[in-house]
């Protein structure tokens, strides 16, 4: 911990950042922290307790915007910040990324190239709870899935703290603002939350780091987090992992694709 | 107020019996780690071990999608089929706890400024509060810092408090709508037993005041806090839809080929849609503007135009909140401050 305070420090003495994003204690547990200067970096903290993707906060214009910044990346935020830099949204000009190996090591990174060279290695902190739940859910007829996920999304009222909380979302005009025509019910019935979650599941194909901030961000405790970990599966299944330079899977075309889902 | 006793086994006959009667009976249920309000018929489903539900019961006057009129197009004419309260069951809340009770008051307020609501006051006239005093409160409650309390009656129409000693409840009769009910059932209920109140409920110290909260925040709207406060906040609506006194709204249209319904739905200001305009501006245009709207609409404009402060202290914003923004913090830390700066000065 005081590793990460004095690194941090020594970043905005040196005038290397004049912006970071980390953790502090919160009320249960880390929550995101704004630090602006090399004294407030007395508040830092950063462990395996710190959750919360926050690669988001590096499509935020109003938060980041002309400002050197450096960032608290876990595993999943640095997968964040390479699909983010892939899509041209990232820049070493600004950006200085401070991980954390699964070991608890801080990891220094000296570019965005060197965190993609670091994920080819590096492995996801295993997902036991997701996949067996998922493997729950397999198990189950066709039918018994559809009550399962009508009952879930049932619940649902729309205040799209999914879509906040994800690194990836961030569109200026989401899909379901987008009433000519409206794609998507914006009022609240299970249908609509369906069309809603299938739609925000699809736009993330290739390019979820399978953080699983977005079930963990929902305030009625809907698993729709095991919609992203599933689809990332099949996507490495069907389309080889991100980050191993075949391109974004949604945004690329390859001959040897497979077209067999295609109806 | 008239205070009674109800043993256990005679508040599962009086809410069964409510039930059977025909009312919907809303009541606390617990599924995996969450206690939501649900319509229950029978006693056995209630869970009453939650210290607090998700979402507030503010749907039963206030639903998150509700239809306010129908109409068919035909060659130029247009018939109208208008809302219909008729279709609006007698509903019983039972088991709420006294912030939720209260906050209907800031709701009716909201939707009986200016006109009338039809659906809301229709709804909540057809509604009666048995609430639950709180025995037990976390470190997000705080309705003690704005003027409620774990044993507060206003807004119930029945409160009952816990006696665990003599295995019932203390009953106080709070409305004219609570009265009918224990007249109804009056061989349930006994005579109210000899106890402090106070000593059965949760402690809950003061976390601000709300008279130093609400002298300063009422000149802060150009203040550097709004900024700091709101850096972390994700901008969903999460606190709005738990909030029981959240009103926001959003008007849509059903359509299909020549009929339609006109919907009303939950709405928030912490949404960058809710202010923007069709030609493009945004008067709040940032996620800070939105946060100060929240606070200033809940403790400045709230309780200057409508007499009441927007907030009841059941803390569900900040546990539904996916960056802890916690209300309470941010609240006591303005009602701290000894200068209030402005963006302009810093």
């Amino acid at each position: 911990m005081n590793d990460l305070k004095a690194k941090v420090k020594d970043l905005f003495e040196s005038g290397a950042i004049n912006l970071f994003i980390g953790y502090e204690e919160g009320t249960r547990r880390p929550r995101p922290l704004f630090v602006k200067n090399a004294e407030e970096t007395n508040k830092l903290v950063f462990d395996d307790r710190c959750s919360g993707n926050l690669a988001v906060y590096l499509t935020r214009k109003d938060l980041i915007g002309g400002k050197k910044v450096g960032i608290a990346a876990s595993y999943y935020a640095l997968k964040s910040i390479n699909q983010l830099v892939s899509e041209n949204q990232l820049s070493d000009e600004w950006l200085r990324v401070i991980g954390l190996s699964a070991d608890g090591k801080l990891l220094e990174f000296g570019s965005l190239a060197e965190v993609s060279e670091y994920l080819k290695t590096a492995s996801a902190p295993p997902k036991q709870n997701e996949d067996e739940l998922v493997r729950q859910i397999e198990a189950m007829t066709m039918e018994e899935r559809w009550q399962f996920w009508s009952d879930e999304l049932s619940k649902c009222f729309k205040c799209y703290a999914c879509r906040a909380a994800c690194p990836m979302c961030y569109c200026t005009k989401c899909i379901v603002e987008v009433n000519r025509p409206q794609w998507i019910q914006p009022w609240a019935t299970t249908l609509s939350n369906m069309e809603w979650q299938i739609n925000r599941v699809m736009h993330m194909a290739g390019r979820c780091s399978d953080c699983g901030s977005c079930g963990e961000a929902c305030p009625l405790g809907i698993p729709i987090h095991l919609l992203t970990h599933k689809m990332s599966e099949t996507v490495a299944a069907n389309f080889g992992q991100n980050g191993d330079d075949k391109g974004n899977v949604l945004s690329t075309f390859k001959p040897e694709d497979k077209e067999n889902f295609i109806l | 107020m008239e205070r009674k006793y109800i043993s256990d086994e005679s508040l599962k006959t009086f809410i069964n019996q409510l039930n059977d009667e025909g009312r919907h009976v809303y009541a606390p249920v617990a599924k995996g780690e969450k206690t939501e309000f649900e319509r229950v018929k029978s006693f056995d489903k209630i869970s009453l071990d939650h210290i607090q539900t998700t979402q507030s019961i503010k749907a039963v006057a206030f639903p998150r999608t509700e239809k306010l009129f129908s109409y068919t197009k035909n060659k130029g004419d247009v018939t109208l089929e208008d809302y219909n309260p008729d279709l609006i069951p007698e509903m019983v809340v039972f088991g709420l706890h006294p912030c939720d009770a209260a906050g209907f008051k800031p709701l009716s307020n909201i939707f009986n400024w200016g006109t009338p609501d039809v659906p809301f006051n229709e709804r909540r006239r057809r509604t009666t509060l048995i609430a639950m005093s709180c025995t037990q409160s976390d470190e997000f409650c705080f309705c003690t810092s704005v003027n409620g309390g774990p044993g507060n009656t206003a807004g119930s129409d029945i409160l009952l408090t816990p006696i665990k000693d003599k295995n019932g409840y203390l009953v106080e009769v709070v409305s004219e709508k609570g009265q009918e009910l224990v007249s109804k059932y009056a061989g349930l209920f006994g005579e109210a037993p000899d106890v402090d109140k106070e000593a059965y409920l949760a402690k809950l110290s003061r976390k601000f005041s709300l008279d130093d909260l609400r002298g300063k925040i009422s000149h802060m709207f150009e203040s550097e806090v709004w900024k700091k406060q709101s850096e972390r906040c994700l901008g969903c609506g999460a606190c709005a839809f738990v909030c029981p006194t959240c009103a926001c709204f959003d008007i849509q249209e059903d359509t299909k080929g020549s009929k339609g319904n006109r919907l009303r739905c939950w709405d928030s200001c912490g949404f960058s849609l809710f202010t923007f305009h069709t030609s493009g501006h945004n008067p709040r245009e940032v996620q800070s503007q939105r946060w100060r709207q929240r606070l200033l609409h809940k403790f400045s404009y709230m309780p200057e135009r409508l007499s009441v402060v927007g907030c009841t202290g059941c803390g569900r914003c900040s546990r539904a909140c996916p960056v802890d923004m916690n209300i309470s913090d941010h609240l006591a830390e303005i009602a701290d401050l000894s200068v209030v700066t402005t963006e302009k000065e810093k």
